[in-house]
């Protein structure tokens, strides 16, 4: 029972997103593709790109366009809006919305990386297990069980206590958080898949071993590994944005959201937009990356369920 | 059933153990000397050496961690060594109050999600169905301290002000002699946990709704309200036990970071306080109790399944 994977924030039955390939069915050449372009025509994922866009536009070409530099003094402290400062100055009388247009950039690399590095690892081990099934599933698995066993925040900060609050450290400690978790789920999806007949084929025809867990494997689980990706991408978003304002990311002066808002969250009732911009845009990009998530996730089931009739 | 009990217990020890080896190899991994990576390279050599004395930094790797899970043990967690008090003197308060914080943040979700869910899945795809599967698709996404601080300008600053926007007591008082402190930060973890398990009580509720067996006490022409409560809905919740158990779970990491929003004196504030200073013992006996918490509260999880799944309960007697 406790192989169930439920701590996804798309609940739709993942087994379901495995494409059936029976005998004699055509093998797509890129499920995948087909997959994202049936995503995009679902209203949400469209509204999900559009806000992702839209924040991603806002952290990449902000600090191009920003007025002020970050660390510019350029006001009393925690003034209000003005002219020259259209959203006010911070609580160190610096320009909330040149902060603001400079903070963007490093959630979105560190959440990235995070992503990437942690998916692919969790990727290897989730079809190694499957494919294995035998001490090595095991032992897999059990080393899974120890790090599920740490809520993610926890983890980082255990990590950030014994080394320190470097910017690596946090992408890595995220990464390895995520890994077990997306194992689990493509282990599960590749159960089905290893009983197939092509792979008992490439196994007579002595395939390498590797050959036929990236070869044959991987192409066939593609739905749940763009559902993982993008379940993981928000996921590490909310928490490298919260380490940030747990004051353990990027340090002072450096501009960053999660970060902003911890320098700011006490001046709340004087200065609201020093907090407010930061959250809105964190919580923005969640939103719209979840969206995108369920979309995958709806149009992977889709093409199941077209393939069975 | 007890065969799969204990198997379940056994698997949840040396899960224990395992954390508890990651938890210890956390000093181990201090850069240079771990008394001075702790007390920073200022301190004098008196307090550098009692530290070393205290984590038993001069025996072999091997004692230095039997000495600290026996004090984990047997309850003594060492000295922190930002304040030279006991760990477990300077945590006892502040455990109550993240206890008390979680149990009314669960007592409120648990009961809430489940009816939520079920209300979802009886009127499956009409409007209302979509505005709340979007509503928690939302809030799902959102993290707890975006979730946290919405709730501050919202309820404690801007537009209401019926909530104070940081939950501090006087001290040596409880926070439930004080409930006003609990309820944003409740409210927070609530918002962060229903949708999740009203999601999935929703999926399973559609399926069993779904069944033959709900069709025929339907056709015996049972009220729609004992179809629902009493043949649906406990088959449903299995699935949602499991995830209620997970994000009571989750709670033990999610409250470190709604503690902080709202300065509420727990556990969970106190373990970035100690990670700010690096305060190690405080650091691991806290990281302990919370990989505790999770995997006891899966444990249960499991044989709570176990009970209520009759194939199981059955099987391998």
């Amino acid at each position: 029972m406790s192989d169930q994977t439920i701590d996804t924030a798309v609940d739709i039955g993942l087994e379901a997103a495995v494409e059936p390939v029976g005998p004699g069915a055509v093998l797509q050449r890129r499920p995948w593709l087909g997959i994202l372009r049936d995503a995009v025509r679902i209203g949400r994922t469209r509204v999900g790109l559009g806000i992702v866009t839209v924040v991603v536009a806002v952290a990449v070409f902000g600090p191009l366009v920003a007025p002020h530099t970050p660390t510019e003094f350029i006001a009393a402290p925690n003034t209000g809006p003005s002219s020259d400062a259209i959203f006010g100055a911070d609580a160190l009388g610096r320009d909330v919305f040149s902060r603001f247009l400079h903070g963007g950039l490093s959630v979105l690399w560190m959440s990235a990386a995070a992503t990437l590095i942690g998916v692919g690892t969790g990727v290897g081990i989730g079809l190694v297990a499957a494919y294995s099934r035998n001490w090595l599933d095991d032992v897999l698995m059990r080393g899974s069980d120890v790090v599920l066993a740490f809520p993610q925040i926890i983890l980082a900060l255990l990590a950030v206590s014994a080394i320190g609050p470097k910017l690596w450290l946090i992408v890595l400690v995220v990464a390895v958080g995520h890994a077990p978790r997306v194992a689990r789920v493509m282990r599960g999806a590749a159960l089905e898949v290893v009983e197939r007949d092509f792979v008992k084929a490439a196994e007579a025809v002595g395939e390498k071993r590797s050959r036929i867990v990236f070869g044959e494997l991987l192409p066939n689980v593609t739905s749940p590994l763009l559902v993982e990706l993008g379940l993981r991408m928000t996921y590490s978003i909310g928490l490298i944005a919260a380490v940030s304002f747990l004051g353990f990311g990027l340090q002072p002066p450096t501009a960053d959201w999660g970060l902003m808002i911890n320098e700011n969250r006490l001046s709340i009732t004087v200065q609201a937009w020093s907090v407010l911009l930061p959250v809105l845009a964190i919580g923005l990009l969640t939103v719209g990356t979840n969206l995108i998530t369920d979309g995958i996730a709806r149009a992977a089931i889709g093409i199941g369920r077209k393939a069975e009739r | 059933m007890s065969k799969l009990i204990w198997r379940r217990l056994a698997l949840g020890l040396l899960t224990l153990w395992l954390i508890s080896l990651v938890v210890f190899a956390a000093v181990l991994a201090l850069p240079g000397d771990a008394a001075t990576a702790i007390l920073g390279k200022e301190a004098t050599p008196d307090r550098v050496a009692a530290l070393r004395d205290q984590l038993h930094l001069e025996d072999s790797v091997v004692s230095q961690y039997l000495q600290w899970i026996g004090g984990v043990l047997s309850g003594s967690f060492g000295t922190s060594a930002a304040t030279q008090q006991p760990v477990s003197e300077l945590l006892a308060d502040r455990v109550g109050n993240t206890l008390f914080l979680v149990f009314v943040a669960s007592i409120v979700a648990i009961p809430l999600s489940i009816a939520l869910g079920v209300w979802m899945a009886m009127r499956r795809d009409r409007p209302v169905d979509h505005v709340a599967s979007t509503v928690t698709l939302v809030l799902a996404a959102l993290p707890e301290f975006v979730i946290g601080i919405g709730l501050v300008l919202l309820f404690a600053t801007s537009v209401f002000q019926w909530f104070p926007a940081v939950s501090l007591l006087p001290p040596g008082e409880q926070a439930w002699e004080h409930p006003e402190v609990v309820v944003l930060p409740a409210a927070t973890l609530i918002l962060a946990v229903t949708p999740y398990i009203s999601r999935i009580m929703r999926g399973s509720t559609i399926e069993v709704l779904e069944s033959e067996y709900v069709t025929m006490a339907r056709l015996k022409g049972l009220p729609e309200r004992t179809v629902i409560w009493r043949h649906a809905v406990p088959n449903a919740i299995v699935p949602a036990i499991q995830v209620a158990a997970l994000q009571l779970a989750w709670m033990a990491g999610g409250v470190v970071v709604v503690e902080y929003v709202f300065s509420y004196p727990g556990i969970g504030a106190a373990l970035v306080d100690a990670v700010a200073n690096r305060d190690m013992p405080v650091v691991q006996t806290v990281t302990m109790l919370a990989a505790a918490v999770y995997v006891v509260m899966n444990l249960i999880a499991d044989i709570a399944t176990i009970m209520v799944t009759p194939k199981l309960r059955t099987a391998a007697r």
